[in-house]
């Protein structure tokens, strides 16, 4: 039998490597892909406390994450495609037009 | 004790903990892509083992087949390379790390303090197509109709967003700009 | 108290004349001007006249509310008029002096541009001056104490384009501020320990209380702080000295109000709380003190002085010096009386100063004046009655309530022959600088520049171009007639007591001196009349001999004592002293410490520190709004850590 600790555990783990990835990477789509990796944590962590609670909300849940993950990665690609076109880079620290 | 379902979840979670941490790792975006992948997977693996085999397999279809393979044909349309190393803000690597990892502690800290050694059984929970079906059409009818409103609206902003701009002399003008 | 609701048109009559003239004036002709100033002042002493008429003791004392004013818990003041015999003596010397004083104006007045607001501010001053006489309680007074200093200084500055004009009335009124604000002490500690303002009910209060013998006790504060005021209002020391500056209005200003009454208003309050006065011999010392004093010392610089309105200035500081020594040894009736004998022979003396100014085109210095017996007759008629008058040569005005004044001072419990010692010294100098005004300007030979057609200075003056000095119109000179016939008569009331059997059903039997030791105090006062009377001549057979026999001596005396002559004629450089010890450490600290200091360190640094400070953060603040997204990742992440952190502290607390 696996204690829930260690499915939070790991959960928690996958989500800090996709605040890491967030914070140091450069590359755009990279930064996404990080932030795909915190959802995926949070999903993990979703369907454990569903199946402790015996509440099947929480993958209901999880499904609701999903569709908005999908939505959401559609269009910021559509918006890194269009920034992409702008500045011609997919470097982040060069996406700095609002500086002061 | 040491049990076939302690051996899978320490196998999935390794394979996790390698795909995210290699994420982190590598330069170039389609290695990560396919590391992202990996990580996916062996999460579809972990919901199974927690009894939640359609969202298992929704992970695997729309995460893993879906929406990562919208990022390879980014990557690829984008033609996106090694990244460069660029200094871009000291603030992200000294506030924004030491934060996150203050934040995972104490996260961990307190989860581990109060959620016990209960164990989870496998498949304790009937995570089939059918109690789910029921559910989402009962108790979650709203958010679900609303969701596939957010879908439509995803679908026309991404449209709008990622077509051609029309030709005009702005366009050359953008181009040089850089 | 009996009701007589016609009180109060006395001194709206006034103040609607003000009104008109102050709005409408300056559109108006000069005869419509004058028929409404004249005609609302003359009602009003028409009507005074009427209530004086149909007084009678017996309903006395008079009164009338005309509306609620104050009323807080168990402290109620109300707008309310009182008549008693006191307030009808001052009611009649105000109204009728200044009715004269109206139709003077008319004639010195005549060619002034402002002659419309000359008028609204003359009637201005008779309402409040009529308040502050019918007042029944000590706030109306207070009221009226203000307006009339409120219009003494609109008429002493009424030239304001000239800078010693208006700086002449800011003094006036500045330092008559000062006495105000003993004034309003004591009225507090009147309303805090009587729980009322009404003369009737704090009187009540306080008859029963026993004379303070020791010297400090509440009635002493309050009868000292209400000498504070009276000092301020009229002119004693230490708070005299802007009486002489006053002299820069118009000379029917100087007549009725610094002359006639609003400097006698001091008197007139401590005469009407005479009963917290004879409570308090301490105050009534020190009132009588000061009286003492400033007659003594205004008397010695009135002998120097060569303005003619400025000896006729230390004149009326001395004299009413001489009615506050009067009320300080406790004959209240013999001050009182001094005060009306004062406004008719001063209020004369000035009106005829002014027609000599009038006359020599301006000028008012007497060295530059001299002979104008011959050219203006009439002026120097009455002009030599009215030092006569005030001289106190029998049976003159001035004789009967100046005499009266020194026997008090000898004779009354409060008294002491030290009073009265000053008071005959002061008499003599009196008597000395008044003749030597008389005899530098109407005897020996004119000194003057001729008359042309721009008078000097800023005094109106109507010429017909003559060469010579020239007499005043029948307009300015019945008034002077008439004063002078009341410098004749109007002292004969004092005869016998009479005018002190008749207030004294407001000051009690007074003078308890006359009961005890009749027939010793009787010789006593005749030789006491007889040593003033000599007195009084022997100061004008002085002047004679200085002025008129040997006009030479003057200056020899003047030279050899040097040092004295200099400090005399320099008013005892009281001003200076003044200015160092009090104005300029003023002015120093409100510059240095205030302006500087307050005003631009700590209230315009703090603002600018604030604005800057706000600019300084947010210029650190501001790095956050970098435009580089992976900052604001960093930011996200320590923020949410920063919140887990403390969801965590609460939920373990």
């Amino acid at each position: 039998m696996v204690p829930l600790s260690y499915y939070l555990v790991l959960s928690g783990f996958l989500f800090a490597c996709g605040v890491t990835g967030f914070l140091i990477k450069r590359n755009i789509i990279t930064i996404f892909m990080s932030i795909e990796l915190m959802l995926n944590g949070v999903n993990l962590s979703f369907v454990a406390f569903a199946a402790q609670w015996h509440a099947l909300a929480g993958q209901i849940f999880v499904f609701f994450v999903m569709v908005v993950a999908a939505a959401e990665a559609a269009v910021g690609l559509a918006i890194i495609i269009a920034v992409y076109r702008t500045r011609e880079t997919l470097n982040i620290d060069q996406v700095n037009l609002l500086k002061l | 004790m040491l049990n076939l379902h302690l051996i899978l979840f320490l196998a999935f979670g390794a394979v996790a903990v390698a795909g995210a941490v290699n994420l982190l790792a590598q330069t170039h975006p389609i290695n990560s892509a396919l590391s992202l992948i990996a990580v996916m997977a062996a999460l579809a693996g972990e919901y199974l083992l927690l009894g939640a085999e359609f969202v298992a397999a929704v992970q695997v279809i729309v995460y893993a087949g879906a929406i990562m393979v919208l990022f390879v044909f980014t990557i690829m349309l984008l033609n996106a390379g090694v990244e460069e190393r660029t200094q871009g803000s000291r603030v992200s690597v000294l506030l924004g790390i030491p934060g996150m990892l203050l934040g995972s502690i104490l996260v961990a800290w307190v989860v581990l303090r109060h959620s016990g050694t209960e164990a989870v059984a496998v498949g304790s929970l009937p995570g089939d197509p059918k109690t789910i079906g029921q559910m989402l059409f009962h108790e979650f009818l709203l958010p679900f109709e609303i969701t596939s409103v957010l879908i439509l609206i995803a679908i026309m902003g991404a449209v709008v967003l990622a077509s051609k701009p029309p030709s005009t002399p702005a366009a050359g003008l953008t181009r040089e700009a850089e | 108290m009996t009701q007589n609701p016609y009180l109060w048109l006395i001194p709206v009559l006034p103040l609607a004349g003000a009104t008109i003239n102050g709005f409408l004036g300056h559109r108006s002709s000069k005869r419509a001007v004058t028929t409404v100033a004249l005609t609302f002042s003359g009602l009003a002493f028409a009507l005074a006249l009427y209530i004086a008429a149909t007084f009678s003791a017996a309903d006395a004392p008079y009164g009338f509310t005309v509306a609620h004013w104050i009323r807080s818990g168990s402290f109620s003041v109300d707008f309310a008029l009182y008549l008693d015999q006191l307030s009808l003596v001052m009611l009649l010397v105000v109204t009728g002096v200044g009715f004269l004083i109206h139709i003077y104006s008319v004639g010195y007045m005549w060619d002034d541009r402002s002659y419309y607001r000359f008028f609204a501010y003359l009637n201005l001053f008779m309402f409040f001056m009529l308040t502050l006489v019918l007042a029944s309680n000590y706030l109306v007074m207070f009221i009226g104490w203000e307006g009339v200093g409120l219009a003494s200084y609109l008429l002493i500055g009424f030239w304001f384009t000239k800078d010693s004009a208006a700086s002449a009335g800011k003094k006036a009124f500045i330092v008559n501020r000062i006495g105000d604000f003993g004034f309003l002490i004591a009225l507090f500690l009147i309303i805090q320990n009587y729980h009322s303002l009404d003369f009737t009910k704090v009187f009540a209060q306080v008859q029963p209380i026993a004379p303070e013998i020791a010297g400090a006790g509440l009635l002493t504060t309050i009868g000292i702080l209400l000498m504070v005021g009276a000092c301020g209002k009229s002119a004693q020391i230490p708070l005299y000295v802007w009486l002489p500056d006053a002299m820069e209005g118009p000379t029917p200003v100087s007549a009725l109000i610094h002359a006639a009454t609003m400097v006698t208003a001091g008197v007139y309050m401590v005469s009407r709380s005479h009963l917290i006065f004879e409570r308090a011999p301490t105050a009534l010392m020190v009132v009588a003190v000061i009286g003492t004093l400033t007659a003594l010392f205004a008397a010695t610089i009135g002998i120097t002085q060569t303005d003619i309105k400025k000896v006729l200035a230390y004149s009326t500081i001395s004299q009413l010096g001489y009615m506050f020594m009067a009320c300080g040894v406790g004959a209240f009736s013999a001050g009182v009386f001094h005060l009306m004998t004062h406004a008719f022979f001063k209020g004369l003396l000035f009106l005829a100063a002014g027609s000599v100014i009038h006359a020599v085109g301006g000028e008012q210095d007497m060295r530059k004046m001299g002979g104008l017996r011959s050219y203006i007759p009439v002026t120097f008629g009455t002009m030599f009655i009215a030092t006569l008058a005030i001289a106190g040569i029998p049976p003159f005005a001035g004789f009967w309530s100046k005499d009266e004044i020194l026997w008090q001072a000898y004779s009354s419990d409060h008294g002491s022959w030290v009073f009265w010692l000053i008071g005959v010294v002061t008499a003599f100098i009196t008597s000395f600088y008044m003749f030597r005004l008389l005899f530098m300007t109407f005897f020996g030979d004119y000194h003057g520049a001729q008359v042309d057609e721009h008078g000097h200075g800023t005094h109106v003056v109507g010429h017909d171009g003559h060469g010579e000095p020239h007499e005043s119109p029948m307009v300015m000179l019945v008034p002077l007639m008439i004063l002078a016939l009341l410098s004749v008569v109007g002292g004969l009331v004092g005869i016998g007591n009479r005018f002190e059997h008749f207030l004294e059903p407001v000051f009690g039997s007074g003078a308890a001196a006359e009961a005890t030791g009749e027939a010793a105090s009787r010789g006593t006062e005749l030789l006491l009349m007889g040593i003033s009377v000599v007195i009084a001549f022997s100061g004008a057979i002085l002047a004679w001999f200085l002025y008129i026999s040997k006009p030479y001596l003057p200056q020899k005396i003047a030279d050899r004592l040097n040092g004295l002559y200099e400090a005399v004629l320099n008013k005892y450089y009281v001003d200076e002293f003044y200015r160092r010890i009090f104005i300029k450490p003023l002015i120093d600290a409100s510059t240095n410490i205030l302006w500087q200091g307050v005003d631009r360190k700590i209230i315009d640094d703090t603002v600018n520190n604030a604005a800057d400070g706000a600019r300084h953060v947010s210029d650190e603040v501001r790095h956050m709004q970098s435009g580089n997204l992976r900052s604001y990742a960093g930011w996200i992440a320590a923020g949410s850590a920063a919140l887990i952190a403390f969801m965590i502290w609460m939920g373990v607390r």
